[in-house]
C-alpha cells in the first residue's frame, strides 16, 4: 500500500493530476453510493472480491493523485493535510467515508425516519424502525419505577427542590451559600426521603420495593456520594495516620472493598448481612444497598483523596504545626482544603463510575432504568422490544454521564490553569 | 519544670495509643457482635459452620465448562468451573481490550482527521454507557437478532455463526505435549538468542535480526515435531444436523455460548476505552524532545514510535493499564446478570441457593475475587519494575 509505483504528482502538471484524481475519486464515490442506495452495482462485472474493494483502490489511487505539496490551492491542501497526508491515511479516509455512508443512513431509517412515534400498542408499530411507542407507553415506569402514578408528584418535588436549591447556590452571596450547602447536605435528604417514602404528615407509606426507574438512579447515586464522602475522607486519613493500628486498618479496608466487585458487595449485602444482625431484624432492601455501595465507592473515594493529600507539598503541614495547631485542626483548616481542591476531577470521576454502576442493585430485586428496561421487554404483550429499550436506556446515561464526563474535563482545564 | 514535662510526654504516648486501641477494641466488637448474630442465626436454621459441604454432590448442571462436569461432581469441582470461566471470560476480554485500546489510543492521536475523530467517539460513547447495559445490549438484543441454526452466517464452511452461539472447528491433536514442550522449548530458546543479540548490540555494536530469527525458530522447531516426531493435527467441522422436521442442531466442533460472546465483546469494548486513553496519555507524556531528536538522526516515523516512544510511553501506560486489567477481571462478575456461569452465577447464586451456606460461600467468593486482583497486580508491579528506567 506504502509504495504503489505512482507518477509523483507535481505542480508543473497540476491540471492534469487533479483532474484525473478528482475523476477517480468521484468514480469511487459513485460506485459506493449506487451500490448503497440504488442498490447496483455497476462494477460487478469485475470478479467478486475485486469489485469489493474496486472503490477504495481508485479512491486510493485518486487521492495519490492529488497530493501535490503546496499545491497553492486552499482547500486541496487542507484535504491533503487533514485527510490524505500519505497512501496509508488515504486509504483508512476511505474507509471511514465508505462505512459511513453504507452504515450511517439505515441506521437513522431505523432510528428517526423508519420509527413508529404514534399509537399505544405493539400492533402500532408496522413500519419496520424502531418501535418508540413501547418506550412512550412504558415511560412512565422508566422513570418512576412502579411507584404509584398519582404519588409520583412527591418525586417530582423532592427532585425539583434540589434542582432549585442547586441552582439558588450559584447566585446567592458566598455568606449564605455556606448555609444552603449545609442545608443541601445535612438536612434537604432527610425531608426528600421522607416526602418520597411518606408514612408521615399525611403522606401515604410507599415501600421501596416500588421504588425505581430513573429516579431510584439519582437517589441511590446521590446518597451513595453523600455518605461515601466523609467516610473516604477519614479513611484516607487513616491510611497517612502515623499509627499502624489505624493505618493498617484502614488499609486492610480499602483494600478489601477494592479488591472485589461491586456484585459481591451486593450479594453479600443480600444474603450474608441478614445473617450477622440479631434474629429478627428486618434492615430495608434499599437500606442495605445503600450500606453496601456506600463503602464501596468509600474505598475509591480514600483512594482519590489520598492521591490529593500526597499531592499537597509538605511545606503545608510544617508550615500548620509551626502555628501550633493540632492534627485535626491542621488537616479540617489547612490540608483537606486545598487537598479536596486538587482532587475534584478525581472525585467526579468516582461519581460518574458510582452513577454508571447502580443498574447493578437488580441483584437485590431494585428495578432501575436498565432493570425496568428488563421487566418491560420481558412483558407478553411487548416482546421483542429489547433493542429500542435498551438503546433508549443507553441514551439517557449516555448523555448523563457524557454531560458529567465533560463537567469534569472542564473543571480540570480551569484548576490546572489557575495552579500555573 | 520536671513534672510538665513529665506530663507532657503522657500526654503525647496517650494521643497515640488512645485512638489505636479504640480503634482496635471497635473492630473486635464489631467481629464479636457479627459473630455471634450469626451463630445464633446459624443455630435456628439448623446449620453449622463449615466447609465440608465443598466435597458433597452438587446435583445441578452447568452449561458451559472447560473442565469434566456433571450434577455428580462435588461443589468444590463446580467452584472450580467457575473459577476457571471467570478466568476465560477476563483473558479473553484482557486480549481483546489491549489489542483494540492501544489501536483506538494510536488511532486518536493520528494527524488524520476522521481517524483520530472515529475513535475520540468511540471513546466517548462506550466509556459513557453502563457495562452492564452494554451487555445486556450485545446478549438481549444483538446476538438474539442473529439467524436460526439453519440458516446460520457461514465463514468459508468451516465456521457457523447462528442465535445459538458461534461454532469454530476443534483441533484434534495426536502428541500434542511433544508440540508443546517444543514450543516451550523454541520460546527458552528465543530467550537466550535475544540476550545473546542484546549483548553483542551494547558490546559490539552489531544488529542481529532477532525478530526474523525469533520467528524463524518458533516457525521450524514446531514444525519438525509435525514432520519427525508424528505430531499430527486435524479439524473436527462443525456439521448440521437435522434433529426432526424443524429442529436442527451443530453437531463436532467448539461451540462458543452467545453468553461468552457477549460478554468478551462489552468487557473489551468498554474497557478498549479507558486503555485507549491510559494509551494516548502515555504517548503524549513523552516529551516532545525526544521525538525531535529522534527524528534529527533520521529514524522514520515506525521507528520513532517502537525504539523512542513507546519504550517511554509504556511507563507511563503500564500501572493504570494495570487497574484496568483488574476492573475488568471483576467486572466480568456483571456475568450473572446474563446467566453466564463464571464464579458469580455458578457458586455465589446456585450453589448458595441450594446449600444455603451464605457466609462461607460469599466469604470463599471474595476471597477468590481478592487472590485474582493480587496476583495480578504483584505480577504487573513485577512486570513495571523491569520496564522502569534503569540508571548506569
Amino acid at each position: 500500500m506504502m509504495n504503489l509505483n505512482l507518477p509523483k504528482p507535481n505542480k508543473e502538471n497540476f491540471t492534469t493530476f487533479v483532474s484525473l484524481g478528482s475523476l477517480l475519486i468521484v468514480v469511487s464515490f459513485l460506485d459506493v453510493l449506487v451500490n448503497t442506495f440504488l442498490g447496483y452495482n455497476f462494477t460487478g462485472f469485475l470478479p467478486e472480491r475485486l469489485s469489493f474493494f474496486a472503490p477504495l483502490f481508485f479512491g486510493t489511487i485518486g487521492l495519490h493523485l492529488i497530493r501535490i505539496e503546496y499545491s497553492g490551492n486552499q482547500f486541496l491542501d487542507k484535504i491533503n493535510t487533514n485527510f490524505n497526508s500519505n497512501n496509508f491515511n488515504a486509504f483508512l479516509s476511505l474507509i471511514v467515508i465508505f462505512t459511513l455512508i453504507k452504515y450511517v443512513p439505515p441506521l437513522l431509517n431505523w432510528f428517526i425516519f423508519d420509527a413508529d412515534f404514534l399509537g399505544n400498542q405493539k400492533e402500532d408499530c408496522t413500519s419496520g424502525g424502531a418501535c418508540w411507542v413501547f418506550v412512550k407507553v412504558w415511560f412512565n415506569r422508566f422513570v418512576y419505577g412502579m411507584y404509584p402514578d398519582v404519588e409520583q408528584w412527591r418525586i417530582n418535588t423532592s427532585f425539583l427542590m434540589l434542582f432549585l436549591l442547586v441552582g439558588a447556590s450559584f447566585f446567592v452571596s458566598p455568606k449564605y451559600k455556606k448555609y444552603l450547602l449545609l442545608f443541601l447536605l445535612f438536612i434537604y435528604p432527610i425531608i426528600g426521603l421522607k416526602l418520597i417514602s411518606g408514612g408521615d404528615f399525611g403522606l401515604e407509606y410507599v415501600e421501596t420495593g416500588a421504588w425505581g426507574g430513573l429516579s431510584l438512579t439519582f437517589i441511590v447515586s446521590a446518597f451513595a456520594l453523600i455518605l461515601c464522602f466523609p467516610i473516604g475522607m477519614f479513611l484516607a486519613l487513616g491510611r497517612r495516620s502515623n499509627l499502624p493500628a489505624i493505618r493498617y486498618s484502614s488499609i486492610g479496608f480499602i483494600e478489601l472493598w477494592r479488591g472485589v466487585p461491586l456484585i459481591t458487595v451486593l450479594f453479600m449485602s443480600a444474603v450474608m448481612f441478614p445473617m450477622f444482625l440479631p434474629d429478627g431484624t428486618y434492615v430495608d432492601k434499599l437500606i442495605r444497598v445503600l450500606i453496601a455501595i456506600t463503602l464501596f465507592e468509600a474505598a475509591y473515594m480514600a483512594e482519590v483523596i489520598r492521591g490529593g493529600l500526597q499531592a499537597l507539598p509538605k511545606g503545608q503541614y510544617e508550615a500548620a504545626k509551626s502555628l501550633g495547631m493540632g492534627y485535626w485542626r491542621m488537616h479540617f483548616l489547612i490540608i483537606l482544603p486545598q487537598a479536596l481542591k486538587l482532587v475534584i476531577p478525581g472525585i467526579a470521576n468516582t461519581f460518574l463510575a458510582l452513577v454508571k454502576d447502580t443498574p447493578l442493585i437488580f441483584v437485590v430485586g431494585l428495578l432501575e432504568l436498565a432493570g425496568m428496561v428488563n421487566l418491560a421487554k420481558t412483558n407478553p404483550k411487548w416482546l421483542g422490544m429489547a433493542m429500542e429499550g435498551y438503546v433508549f436506556a443507553g441514551l439517557v446515561f449516555w448523555v448523563i454521564c457524557y454531560a458529567m464526563s465533560r463537567y469534569s474535563q472542564n473543571l480540570e482545564k480551569k484548576l490546572s490553569t489557575e495552579s500555573r | 519544670m520536671n513534672f510538665k514535662n513529665f506530663k507532657f510526654d503522657l500526654s503525647n504516648k496517650n494521643k497515640d495509643l488512645i485512638p489505636q486501641v479504640l480503634t482496635i477494641l471497635f473492630i473486635v466488637l464489631v467481629i464479636i457482635y457479627f459473630t455471634i448474630n450469626a451463630q445464633n442465626n446459624m443455630g435456628n436454621r439448623g446449620i453449622s459452620f463449615g466447609f465440608g459441604f465443598l466435597s458433597q454432590e452438587s446435583s445441578f448442571d452447568i452449561t458451559f465448562s472447560l473442565i469434566d462436569y456433571d450434577g455428580s461432581h462435588s461443589y468444590a469441582r463446580a467452584f472450580l468451573v467457575g473459577l476457571l470461566n471467570t478466568i476465560l471470560v477476563s483473558a479473553i476480554g484482557i486480549f481483546f481490550a489491549t489489542i483494540l485500546g492501544v489501536t483506538i489510543g494510536i488511532a486518536r492521536l493520528s494527524q488524520n482527521y476522521l481517524i483520530a475523530k472515529t475513535a475520540e467517539w468511540y471513546v466517548e460513547i462506550f466509556r459513557n454507557i453502563p457495562l452492564i447495559l452494554q451487555i445486556f445490549f450485545w446478549y438481549f438484543a444483538a446476538l438474539r437478532a442473529l439467524p436460526l441454526t439453519v440458516d446460520s452466517i457461514n465463514f468459508y464452511d468451516i465456521s457457523f455463526l447462528n442465535v445459538k452461539g458461534w461454532y469454530v472447528p476443534k483441533f484434534i491433536w495426536t502428541n500434542f505435549s511433544l508440540f508443546l514442550y517444543s514450543v516451550i522449548f523454541s520460546f527458552i530458546l528465543i530467550f537466550f538468542v535475544s540476550k545473546y543479540a542484546k549483548k553483542q548490540r551494547d558490546e559490539f555494536g552489531k544488529q542481529i535480526p532477532t525478530l526474523y530469527i525469533s520467528l524463524a525458530i518458533l516457525f521450524v522447531l514446531p514444525l519438525l515435531t509435525f514432520l519427525l516426531g508424528g505430531v499430527s493435527l486435524s479439524f473436527q467441522i462443525p456439521e448440521l444436523n437435522q434433529l426432526s422436521k424443524t429442529v436442527y442442531v451443530y453437531k463436532g466442533g467448539v461451540s462458543i455460548i452467545p453468553e461468552l460472546i457477549s460478554l468478551a465483546l462489552a468487557l473489551s469494548m468498554y474497557t478498549a476505552t479507558f486503555i485507549a486513553e491510559n494509551v494516548r496519555a502515555g504517548i503524549l507524556g513523552v516529551n516532545k524532545g525526544q521525538k525531535e531528536a529522534a527524528a534529527s538522526i533520521g529514524l522514520t516515523k515506525a521507528q520513532i514510535l517502537k525504539l523512542v516512544v513507546m519504550p517511554q510511553a509504556l511507563r507511563i501506560i503500564i500501572p493504570p493499564t494495570t487497574n484496568q486489567y483488574l476492573n475488568l477481571t471483576k467486572n466480568s462478575s456483571l456475568a450473572a446478570a446474563i446467566a453466564y456461569p463464571d464464579i458469580v452465577l455458578v457458586f455465589a447464586g446456585t450453589a448458595l441457593m441450594q446449600t444455603g451456606r451464605a457466609i462461607e460461600i460469599i466469604s470463599i467468593t471474595m476471597l477468590t475475587y481478592l487472590s485474582l486482583s493480587l496476583s495480578i497486580s504483584v505480577f504487573m508491579n513485577w512486570y513495571n519494575k523491569k520496564m522502569a528506567i534503569k540508571e548506569k
